[in-house]
């Protein structure tokens, strides 16, 4: 049996990941970044003074906090949906809808980098919910968390 | 009274680094409700297919518009915070029109402002998202009423 060889895959995955968070230009202002383990997702909100939505003492803005959960569901959606097209080096479809999201504001966004990870409870043919939980220094204290409903796109 | 609280909510938006590198702007004040706008830009865009303003964007539109509609209530006073913010997405927003959120307080109690806002773009008819939110509110001191 032949392998194909790891630094193929990893080139694959990464290029097919980059292009997927490339093509969404809203990512590139919030400077939302995604690391990867496999299949799984960490996105990731480096600091930066734009995202201040109150100026003393600094705290992130909860709409941008808002923003991040939202990227993080809706590119964890469209990832792990078209893990079997990735593989085959096939085209990505188009993104998901956000139907609805509900944030909760745990404590404030403090000036420093922030971290998601979204868990889809249901992926249908037609509709999906996700959760997503931020958090900054500590993994086990969210300062934000989200649920949403999107709607699938044809073919997904 | 009533200018004071409109000055208050408009340097209230004014004061918010994320606003500005969004565009987001105060378009009116009046009769307690707070309407913001966001205009469009292709750097906010959320899906390429389309052209279609990203979510995110709306949510920051909508979260500010909520915010300042608390600290123009009478009621209330310093900051406040979102407690929770629910959006519904009800269509997509037109590509290369203005987006506005108009947002009231639509019952204040000792602790907590709920808040609904409703977002639309040049056709003002059909919302583009619709949001309600609980935020915290900070009474004057002494009220006399503090649960």
């Amino acid at each position: 049996m032949m392998y194909e060889p790891v630094e193929v895959i990893r080139a694959r995955r990464d290029a097919a990941l980059a292009d997927l968070v490339r093509s969404v230009p809203y990512l590139n202002v919030l400077g939302i970044k995604f690391d990867r383990r496999g299949d799984e997702l960490t996105a990731i909100l480096p600091f930066a003074p734009s995202l201040i939505g109150v100026p003393t003492p600094p705290a992130i803005h909860g709409g941008a906090t808002a923003a991040f959960l939202e990227s993080a569901a809706l590119i964890e959606l469209a990832w792990s949906s078209s893990w079997a097209r990735i593989e085959a080096g096939e085209e990505m479809p188009r993104l998901p809808r956000t139907i609805n999201l509900t944030v909760d504001y745990l404590r404030p966004g403090l000036p420093r980098d922030a971290y998601a990870r979204a868990r889809i409870n249901r992926f249908g043919r037609r509709y999906a919910s996700v959760h997503v939980e931020a958090w900054q220094d500590n993994r086990a204290r969210l300062f934000a968390q989200a649920t949403g409903h999107f709607l699938m796109p044809e073919g997904a | 009274m009533l200018m004071d609280l409109s000055n208050r909510s408009k340097e209230f938006v004014a004061a918010i680094p994320h606003c500005a590198a969004l565009g987001i702007h105060v378009v009116d004040t009046a009769n307690a409700a707070v309407t913001l706008g966001l205009p469009y830009d292709v750097r906010l865009v959320g899906d390429p297919a389309t052209g279609v303003i990203a979510g995110g964007a709306v949510s920051v539109l909508m979260d500010t518009a909520a915010g300042a509609a608390v600290m123009a209530h009478p009621d209330a006073h310093g900051l406040t915070a979102t407690i929770d913010l629910r959006i519904d997405y009800m269509r997509s927003a037109t590509p290369g029109q203005r987006i506005i959120a108009r947002a009231e307080c639509h019952h204040v109690t000792t602790h907590v402002a709920f808040v609904r806002a409703f977002a639309y773009d040049e056709d003002e008819t059909r919302p583009v998202a619709i949001a309600n939110g609980t935020f915290t509110v900070i009474r004057a001191q002494p009220s006399g009423t503090e649960a």
